[in-house]
């Protein structure tokens, strides 16, 4: 007995060893990101690189002064919001259809969403874009968040959980005199949280993190999104890059906030996609 | 309650075995149209937003692949003129191959994924929650962000990497503008920020394995590898063959981080590395709106798509090969 337990906290101990060098690669460079943010140009082009940070904290604000930063903050914040409040108000109740409700084409139109889950976003984006400018919308708030808040991922997601729902909560609820729409509000959109929740981080992490769209959709710099206008930054200012470290961690640091706070919806979310039942 | 599937009928619903009452399995005609109308006025708004943005464009792009677009818009009919060209655009068929060798050496990601999720699974494991966020972080951050780090961790004179190679008495390259370890840097990259997602799946495939498979393997005399090899990876399999499908169909439309790393327009060019490292999207972006070519980009991404299908097609057919279905 003793024995199996020395050997089971040895192999835990070589397996921490392993897990312990692997989290290093993943982390370091973040670390190296932080203290480089820090440096003044000259030590950060100094050969050998110091471990230490430096006090170069006028970096942070030079993003500011490189780019409309705060406006493109808000740009971000906005469209991430904007599209994750139409994911989910609009997907629920199109996933409640699909998992509860019979209409004739169903089927058909199930398949209709499905299929465009499965084809590559490019093919949709020069004739968003025609949409975006015969509208007169480029350069807008409304072209950042409209296509994005119509998910399909969203509705085969949250159909999974109404149809893991019992029915017998339905018919008692119909018995009761309950027309669809009150069932569907009352009764089922509050059981299904839990997928709504994971479908909102996820929406607001995909949002956050985008950029092909917003780079064509929206290319005046005070409109841009962060994502957008660091890339921008790329090749211009490319020498300085205390000041793009300093960029690059103010741009992540919300969404690597959030996800401190909600790991466990997006690990659920994640997982929702890629496991059954 | 089990219920009895009626031969090729949903229309009748079974009443459940338990006191259910007779008759109520067929509600009213007019209870059924209303749920019908319901059903169409809970799908429409979205229903019309896909239809608008997504369905018909792709429809729209198709169409397009077949036109050459003029400087100022307006667009002519020019049949299969955009594909033919493809076969002798030398930067297309370089583009190609170079995604489809970053999908190939991406698979990396995956052993990889599954021999870390297998010992965050190890029973009685701590930590397992810091780790995860760990490997997790790289996930949920900005990929432009990434893509700017790992920049200035490859430059070949002040970067990171290439100072701790030193110390080991190696002359690092430089890595982003050599044309020979461009394409492996930037995989390098690519595997490292997608281990947490797939680990995360996997952990979530291993803790759906039943207990008792690894206790009738321990009384078998098997340790933990052997038990690994025996009915981890076998009952994994699903799993792994769904993260390799969603793995391709992601790394076929690589963009953001060759965007940032590699840059785009004449100042990429000049890097002597950027031929090895333009993928089918970036070159997608560049016709589709740097150069306004936009009939000859539709008709990239219609190839793409082609791709996307057929090398899913074929991973549907390997399945038999090596996926166990319980």
């Amino acid at each position: 007995m003793a024995e199996a337990r020395s050997r089971r906290t040895g192999s835990h101990f070589g397996v921490h060893t392993v897990l312990i060098a692997a989290s290093l690669v993943m982390v370091a460079p973040f670390v190296w990101e932080a203290i480089t943010s820090l440096k003044s140009l000259t030590d950060a082009t100094h050969v050998p690189p110091s471990p230490l940070p430096g006090s170069q904290w006028s970096n942070y604000r030079k993003v500011f002064q490189l780019l409309p930063f705060g406006h493109q903050f808000l740009n971000t914040l906005l469209m991430a919001l904007g599209r994750t409040l139409g994911q989910v108000v609009l997907c629920p109740m199109a996933a409640y259809a699909f998992a509860r409700l019979r209409f004739p084409g169903r089927g058909v139109l199930f398949g209709l969403f499905l299929s465009v889950l499965m084809v590559p976003p490019q093919l949709f984006i020069i004739p968003q874009y025609q949409i975006m400018s015969d509208l007169g919308w480029l350069n807008s708030l409304q072209a950042l968040i409209l296509p994005g808040m119509f998910s399909a991922f969203g509705v085969f997601l949250l159909r999974q959980s109404f149809l893991a729902l019992p029915k017998e909560l339905e018919e008692a609820a119909r018995l009761d005199g309950a027309g669809p729409l009150r069932i569907y509000w009352s009764v089922m959109l509050p059981l299904v949280r839990p997928g709504l929740v994971a479908l909102g981080v996820l929406a607001l992490l995909w949002s956050w993190n985008d950029l092909f769209w917003p780079l064509v959709v929206n290319t005046d710099p005070d409109k841009m999104t962060l994502s957008a206008g660091l890339a921008s930054l790329q090749g211009q200012f490319q020498t300085d890059y205390p000041v793009l470290m300093a960029g690059s961690l103010l741009a992540s640091l919300p969404v690597i906030v959030v996800f401190a706070f909600l790991q466990r919806q997006f690990v659920q979310g994640i997982a929702h996609t890629g496991v059954k039942g | 309650m089990t219920i009895t599937s009626t031969p090729g009928g949903t229309r009748t619903e079974q009443p459940p075995a338990t006191g259910g009452r007779p008759g109520r399995a067929r509600r009213p005609r007019r209870d059924r149209v209303v749920e019908a109308l319901w059903g169409y006025a809970f799908i429409a708004p979205i229903g019309l937003g896909l239809a608008v943005f997504y369905l018909w464009p792709v429809l729209q792009t198709a169409y397009f692949s077949f036109t050459a677009w003029g400087a100022f818009g307006g667009h002519t009919w020019t049949g299969l003129d955009n594909y033919h060209r493809m076969l002798h655009d030398h930067e297309f068929g370089q583009a190609m191959v170079n995604t489809l060798a970053y999908t190939a050496l991406g698979l990396v990601s995956i052993p990889l994924a599954i021999v870390f999720a297998a010992l965050l699974n190890r029973p009685g494991l701590r930590g397992v929650g810091v780790y995860r966020t760990l490997f997790f972080l790289p996930v949920v951050t900005m990929p432009v962000a990434i893509a700017m780090v790992w920049r200035w961790l490859y430059n070949g004179n002040y970067g990171l990497i290439n100072y701790l190679l030193s110390l080991v008495g190696i002359d690092g390259p430089n890595w982003i503008a050599d044309p020979r370890v461009a394409l492996y840097a930037l995989v390098a990259v690519g595997v490292w920020s997608s281990i947490g997602y797939n680990l995360v799946i996997f952990l979530a495939g291993m803790q759906a394995i039943p207990k008792e498979y690894y206790e009738a393997a321990q009384i078998d005399g098997a340790g933990p590898v052997r038990q690994f090899f025996s009915v981890t990876i076998p009952l994994l399999s699903p799993t792994a063959f769904f993260v390799s499908v969603i793995s391709v169909i992601g790394s076929l439309q690589l963009f953001d981080l060759v965007y940032v790393m590699a840059g785009s327009g004449d100042a990429a060019r000049a890097n002597p590395a950027f031929p090895r490292l333009e993928t089918v999207v970036q070159l997608f972006y560049d016709r589709a709106f740097v150069t306004n070519d936009r009939g000859y980009a539709a008709a990239i991404v219609m190839v793409l798509l082609l791709v996307i299908i057929a090398l899913t097609a074929f991973q549907f057919r390997m399945q038999k090969r090596w996926v166990h279905y319980g």
